[in-house]
């Protein structure tokens, strides 16, 4: 590895500092509501080294321990990750020179956590000929994190059975948090937010996870439709603002107009 | 058996949402309003993920002091606004929960 991909590659692990710390506690208290809601320890493990989602890994724990059958795990676990597409469509421009080989390596890294650090990466830079071993870094960084704190969350949820208890998923919630804040820059961002989070604690007892749903469709619905609103009211107000500049245009051309001819029949004056 | 099943399914539902962009890519186009909407769906999802949890985590709307989720994920929003920094975000929600926790117990 030349100097520049390992500056790279130790950068992305490094910017992730942030996000690993938050997702210490989350990891360990993933491992811990593993065994009682029925889960293997072996199950728990390939979860996160194969699925590596915590967001969707914890819920689909939550789900396992009232009950839910593997398919609505399954299709839950899918409409909670779709998210994921906007992060890839959003990097797709940046991986188009890599092989499939690397392109699937990223894909299967991009965590909202490594999307969050490696888009700022990109933003406005034009260095970035190396900048996939910066992607690479920070999925390391956050993976393994992720399979020590399994590991380590399996271990202590059978020498302290009541850590459940201790309110460690609140880790997951400060950093989705933390992520969602340079999201809120406008209006319509607000609106989405807000109503998606209304709407998910008025159906919060709706079976399997359906509520999220909802919420999530209809934060999106509503967000986009007051961004639409905002852009034809700036529309109108800009064309109304041009007619009215056009209707005193034309008067101010007519003053003038009138004064030159004043001015040209004074200069006509002998 | 199900179990193996199950996660099969959860791991490969997950990474084909997040490989379909990157293996097409160039060759996929969205719609101009595809696209913007996509751009609420990462603060929404979060934000009816952690809502419930933060704000209801008896399963009732619990504003009062009792509740440590909502306080901690007050002063960490406060801290994200003012600092803009997201380890100074995390670490203050974190330590304020444990504290607020400490302090009940």
């Amino acid at each position: 590895m030349p100097s520049s991909q390992f500056t790279e590659f130790f950068n992305g692990a490094k910017a992730t500092i942030p996000m690993v710390i938050g997702a210490i506690p989350f990891g360990i208290i993933f491992g811990t509501l593993a065994e009682p809601s029925g889960l293997s320890v072996w199950g728990a493990m390939a979860m996160s080294l194969f699925v590596y989602a915590g967001s969707s890994q914890f819920i689909a724990v939550g789900l396992l321990a009232t009950g839910v059958g593997p398919i609505i795990i399954i299709a839950t676990t899918f409409v909670v990750n779709l998210r994921h597409l906007l992060y890839a469509t959003a990097l797709v421009d940046k991986v188009i020179h890599l092989s499939q080989g690397w392109r699937a390596l990223l894909a299967f890294g991009l965590t909202d956590e490594s999307f969050t650090v490696v888009n700022s990466r990109y933003l406005g830079r034009t260095d970035t000929v190396h900048a996939h071993w910066f992607f690479l870094g920070s999925i390391v960084a956050m993976y393994s994190n992720w399979q020590f704190c399994t590991w380590l969350g399996i271990g202590l949820g059978e020498l302290f059975p009541n850590m459940t208890n201790w309110g460690l998923d609140f880790a997951m919630s400060v950093t989705f948090l933390g992520i969602i804040i340079p999201y809120l820059r406008n209006k319509p961002m607000w609106l989405a937010v807000i109503s998606a989070a209304a709407f998910a604690m008025v159906l919060q007892h709706l079976p399997n996870q359906l509520g999220l749903v909802i919420s999530a469709l209809a934060g999106i619905a509503i967000g986009y439709a007051s961004q639409q609103i905002e852009i034809r009211l700036r529309l109108h107000k800009a064309n109304s603002n041009v007619i009215k500049a056009t209707i005193a245009g034309t008067a101010s051309t007519r003053k003038i107009d009138a004064s030159s001819m004043n001015g040209n029949r004074e200069k006509a004056k002998p | 058996m199900n179990e193996t099943m199950m996660i099969a399914g959860m791991a490969f539902v997950t990474f084909g949402v997040r490989y379909m962009m990157f293996a097409m890519a160039g060759r996929i186009r969205f719609a101009l309003w595809f696209k913007q909407a996509l751009a609420y769906v990462p603060p929404v999802v979060l934000s009816a993920i952690i809502a419930p949890l933060v704000l209801m985590p008896q399963g009732y709307i619990d504003l009062s002091l009792d509740n440590p989720y909502f306080w901690a994920a007050l002063v960490a929003a406060g801290v994200g606004f003012w600092r803009q920094h997201l380890l100074t975000t995390i670490v203050v929600g974190l330590v304020c929960f444990v504290l607020l926790k400490w302090i009940m117990v």
